[in-house]
């Protein structure tokens, strides 16, 4: 494929992406309010547009007017560095996910990711969700603040803590699947048992390391039940306390573009991706593919709001006692049953 | 001039600029900010070589946990700024000349026994298939003492920073 061409379809291909994921991100935010408030037995935003579906729009232009304070004695240049640098990190992550089978314009065959298939795809998304860490940490320290160095110091153990738990319990899924490319791995779960029962991962045996990964995930995006590095009621508002407007909503889009990129990475490993029945005409069978991964991917946004409109949070020390003692040798004996089982 | 070399400069120039700035800067917090900038141009020196594998294990392990550690630890402790002390007149005097020596050795020795020529990228094996077979056949033993090293060094901290269990409680100060 010519250079030109190649960057064309790479800055095509990014800018759909990144403006769908800034769009599902905004409206990740509506479905959870609505979500939470239906649990509660309350209506969400109803009063912006039907059903409130205007409402991220109006958050969105609030968050973008409103008054940029920086407090006095916070330390500025991290001050400033931590919520890019949190954005940046939780937007990169989508940058190796594949959506589909590779669709073919003019004899040329595009992925539908917007890097090539990088052959260590897993491990760059691993690299990636660590180094985010350090957005909440500075944040937390520069904000020269007791709350939010609490919050700071909480959440940098607690992500570290349980990135080995994350990371152990997709080893189970890369020893079945023999390689690091995310697209090779959906390809290992193609095929059905009798027929109709699709040869996900979840149902090929993964079935504990999806749970260890869902928990560890969970953990790593600090939701609830692993949200105290925010909790209101305890932090004020932990490492974001001391942000407004446009560097808390920088804050706000990289908690839930990692939440979906938690989503797209479970469906991807475990759900067997973009696969479901295909069918029609040829703009169809290439559209469809799509249409399923997003339809598993707000399978699990549904998932996590519901989880977090259910659960109360952790304890601090009761979170890390479960990250070291419970998690982490559950993932342990999960590769070694996977191992084991794929030997025989 | 290729792109190879245009962008190994690239991270070269990152690397040694972290480097020196981590000396430079008198708060240990910007210090281990410009050691995470080290780390991440190394990673992408791995990169330009074909070891992909490694390039993603020097930013998940080390610039993504040994850091924060590093950094945890600098938040934890509160350290400040740190002190001017007065220069010392023979760390100067016997020290750049042999710092220069120094260097100036190493490089003779890296030229003499490999030359200039470049390696092109994809020469040597990268991909994890290949490395881990040999991490657990050729390197076995490194492999299996490395984790024991770490064990002991874990054992060590855990043992400096427990209270020792005879050690009476002092009493609290009365208002």
């Amino acid at each position: 494929m010519p250079i030109w061409l190649y960057i064309l379809a790479s800055v095509i291909k990014s800018a759909v992406v990144l403006g769908v994921l800034l769009g599902a991100v905004a409206y990740t935010v509506w479905l959870e309010r609505k979500v939470v408030g239906h649990i509660q037995n309350r209506w969400g935003p109803t009063r912006v547009g039907p059903f409130g579906l205007l409402q991220p729009i109006a958050d969105g232009l609030k968050l973008l007017v409103k008054e940029d304070l920086t407090p006095p004695h916070v330390y500025k240049p991290l001050y400033i560095a931590a919520p890019l640098i949190a954005i940046i990190f939780a937007l990169t992550s989508i940058s190796v996910i594949p959506f589909g089978n590779p669709i073919t314009i003019g004899g040329y065959s595009i992925p539908l990711q917007i890097t090539t298939d990088v052959n260590t795809g897993l491990l760059l998304i691993l690299g990636v969700t660590s180094i985010g860490v350090y957005g909440v940490a500075l944040a937390g320290w520069s904000s020269n603040n007791k709350y939010s160095l609490l919050g700071g110091l909480r959440a940098s153990a607690q992500m570290v803590s349980y990135e080995i738990s994350l990371g152990l319990s997709l080893v189970g899924v890369l020893i079945m699947a023999g390689s690091f490319s995310l697209h090779d791995i959906v390809d290992a779960q193609a095929g059905h048992f009798w027929g109709f029962i699709p040869r996900w991962n979840i149902f090929t045996g993964q079935f504990v390391g999806f749970f260890c990964y869902l928990t560890a995930a969970y953990a790593e995006t600090n939701r609830i039940p692993f949200d105290l590095p925010e909790a209101e009621t305890e932090l004020v508002a932990g490492y974001h306390t001391e942000y407004s407007a446009m560097k808390f909503a920088m804050f706000f889009m990289a908690e839930y573009a990692n939440m979906i990129t938690v989503g797209c990475l479970a469906t991807l490993l475990f759900f067997g991706g973009w696969r479901g029945p295909v069918f029609g005409p040829t703009i169809l069978k290439a559209v469809l593919p799509v249409f399923w991964f997003a339809a598993k991917v707000f399978v699990f946004l549904f998932i996590y709001i519901w989880v977090r409109g259910t659960l109360p949070r952790f304890r601090y020390d009761q979170l890390m006692a479960f990250g070291w003692k419970v998690l982490l040798p559950i993932a342990l004996v999960n590769v070694i049953a996977t191992a084991i089982a794929v030997v025989w | 001039m290729n792109v190879h070399l245009i962008l190994f400069l690239a991270f070269a120039a990152v690397a040694v600029a972290g480097a020196v700035n981590l000396l430079a800067q008198t708060h240990p917090i910007n210090s281990a900010l410009s050691l995470i900038a080290v780390m991440a141009a190394l990673a992408g020196e791995y990169l330009l070589l074909g070891a992909e594998f490694v390039a993603a294990l020097q930013v998940i392990v080390y610039a993504g946990a040994v850091m924060v550690l590093f950094v945890f630890v600098i938040m934890l402790l509160n350290a400040g700024v740190e002190e001017r002390t007065q220069g010392s007149r023979v760390a100067i005097l016997f020290g750049i000349p042999g710092a220069v020596l120094g260097s100036v050795l190493v490089a003779w020795v890296v030229l003499r026994h490999s030359g200039t020529g470049e390696v092109p990228a994809g020469a040597l094996p990268g991909v994890p298939a290949t490395i881990g077979p040999l991490l657990f056949h050729e390197f076995l033993l490194p492999f299996e003492i490395t984790s024991i090293l770490i064990l002991i060094a874990i054992m060590g901290a855990v043992v400096l920073a427990s209270t020792p269990p005879s050690a009476p409680v002092p009493p609290r100060e009365e208002n």
